[in-house]
């Protein structure tokens, strides 16, 4: 049984998650996630091959850190506004209710749109985020979020995290 | 302007309507992608299986790679003899036969046309004509030679053995990457609103990478200190593009690594899996793009291997198809660092998202409304010849020069 505090908890982490890039406040944004967290962006493909392979893979927040610093730093990519649109959550304890009580599966379509220098949007990209979230002392955080791409050839290059 | 000749002997200037102009591109379909060349089509064990399929594409034309009951591969174009609609509507899988689902034609792991429903008719009314013969109405078919689990296809009868085509340069290096049986961990793939010339360009291109590349020289992977260079296969129409993680003896490589990981260790990369580094071939090399003419690249930075088909998508936009690899003996340990060093590579790559930026902006601005050429003669102009150092574009020049002389539009006095 999922609490309406959960539900609305699991609502305000997906709309800071998507706010927080969308506004380049990633300092922030990395305080969504756990210390042990997982963060992979994996092409639908790879998903249904039951292949491995990963578009990012943050195995640890301090990977997730370094995307950032890199991004922030390192990385030259096509100047852009992200804009992030996510859907309602399916939220439960996962299949079977299998879940440890303080661990959530959240489920949410996404669509990142991005606009240029000259005002000119597109769709970037569309997939649905499979999470973990935990609740641990009422705080929720993302444990392990999946990003799964179903517009997998990704155009241009995939700079900012989904 | 239709294909007319390149305006420097030495192929130091390349007019901007060369990646423009649809006419030319029309023309390197026909000349380049169907002509005497080998392209990648994918690796065995992608089809490990009797039956198992994939549809790959040489230049635009989409290819069925099929394994059959016997275990040979083979590849033919994906377009119903009858009234040419895709055959194969799965990326990928496992199958008997092809069956068309417009009429139901049907084909064989060959190509061969198999059967067609009612070619005789229906109570002796309609049906295929008495000389109708199936035999004559298989898919188009490629060539396809398997070299140490690597599928290569082509479409012209005229071209050389793979092996004569690689030359003993590309045969050797080549065989190192393929030298264990592979296994897949997965794909990537980058859509480049830019001409896939320039693509090919860039990844013979080692002037650009610790330039562009600022991940490469702030976290050491590939610094301006170690050695490197461009070599050509005889014709250079193929390239390496390398550099070796030290120089030397295999002690004093170690040392300098060891050091040059102190030395280079970023306080700032949190997490220093990600550019970590084993030896594992006999060569030093840490960083090496191997480009076979036209569109086939094989990748190796730090401990991630994959292999890249540059697939057009029309004259201002190329797929870049990326297959990430291990090999099949990898134990756990050394799966784990391939999938972490991938992110390395890919749209996403801390390396290569940045071709694709430099790339679209070389497209875009190099509209030839104003004409004008690039200056490719970093390194010198001249002969094109192999180099031992990097600050070089001499093999954009080899590129073009064999492109010229499959487009026929080679400057007078062309040197190759």
């Amino acid at each position: 049984m999922i609490q309406p505090a959960e539900r609305d908890g699991v609502l305000a982490l997906l709309a800071d998650y998507g706010w927080l890039i969308d506004e380049g406040r990633f300092d922030d944004w990395l305080d969504l996630f756990a210390e042990d967290c997982v963060y992979k962006v994996v092409p639908r493909e790879n998903l249904a091959l039951g292949l491995p392979g990963c578009l990012m893979l943050c195995e640890s927040k301090d990977m997730l850190r370094d995307r950032v610093m890199a991004l922030r730093e390192a990385n030259k990519f096509n100047i852009h506004v992200p804009r992030h649109v996510i859907g309602l959550p399916r939220v439960t304890r996962g299949p079977a209710d299998m879940l440890p009580a303080d661990m959530l599966a959240v489920e949410a379509a996404y669509t990142v749109f991005q606009s240029d220098q000259e005002g000119e949007s597109r769709l970037y990209s569309v997939g649905c985020y499979l999470d973990r979230v935990s609740t641990a002392g009422g705080v929720l955080r993302f444990k392990e979020k999946l990003v799964i791409v179903d517009s997998f050839a990704i155009p241009s290059l995939l700079a900012t995290p989904l | 302007m239709i294909n007319e000749r390149l305006p420097a002997q030495d192929y130091s200037r390349i007019g901007y309507s060369f990646y423009h102009d649809p006419a030319i591109y029309k023309l390197e379909q026909e000349r380049v992608f169907r002509g005497p060349t080998w392209s990648i089509l994918g690796l065995e064990a992608e089809i490990p299986q009797p039956g198992d399929f994939r549809v790959v594409h040489v230049g635009e034309t989409p290819v069925v790679l099929n394994r059959d009951s016997a275990g040979q591969v083979h590849a033919f174009v994906n377009r119903c003899a009858h009234r040419g609609a895709e055959i194969v509507r799965e990326p990928y899988g496992n199958t008997a036969d092809h069956t068309c689902i417009y009429h139901a034609w049907c084909y064989s792991h060959q190509g061969d046309l198999l059967g067609v429903p009612f070619q005789r008719g229906v109570n002796g009314k309609g049906g295929m004509p008495a000389g109708f013969d199936i035999r004559e109405h298989g898919l188009t078919k490629l060539r396809v030679t398997c070299w140490k689990g690597a599928i290569f296809g082509t479409f012209s009868a005229a071209t050389e053995p793979l092996e004569s085509y690689l030359g003993p340069m590309m045969v050797e290096n080549l065989g190192e990457i393929l030298s264990r049986p592979l296994r897949i961990l997965g794909y990537q793939r980058q859509r480049i609103d830019a001409n896939w010339k320039l693509y090919a360009e860039n990844t013979r291109d080692n002037y650009h990478a610790s330039l562009l590349h600022d991940f490469l020289r702030t976290f050491g992977v590939d610094r301006l200190t170690q050695t490197g260079g461009i070599t050509m296969d005889a014709r250079h129409r193929h390239n390496i593009t390398w550099a070796e993680a030290a120089s030397d003896t295999a002690a004093f490589a170690d040392d300098m690594y060891d050091k040059a990981n102190i030395s280079n260790e970023s306080p700032r990369l949190r997490d220093r899996r990600v550019v970590a580094f084993r030896h594992e071939h006999p060569d030093k090399l840490n960083l090496a793009v191997t480009s076979v003419f036209p569109n086939s690249v094989f990748v190796q930075i730090n401990n991630s291997l994959a292999t890249r088909q540059i697939r057009p998508k029309g004259i201002d936009c190329h797929e870049v198809f990326q297959t990430l690899i291990g090999y099949a003996d990898d134990d756990a340990a050394t799966t784990a660092d391939r999938l972490r060093q991938a992110n390395l590579v890919g749209p996403a790559g801390f390396v290569s998202m940045e071709d694709g930026e430099a790339i679209e902006i070389a497209h875009r601005a190099s509209t030839p409304q104003l004409g004008g050429a690039t200056v490719i003669e970093m390194g010198g102009a001249g002969p094109i010849t192999d180099r031992d150092y990097r600050v070089t574009d001499v093999g954009l020049r080899g590129f073009w020069s064999f492109y010229a002389e499959l487009m026929g539009n080679e400057p007078t006095g062309a040197l190759r």
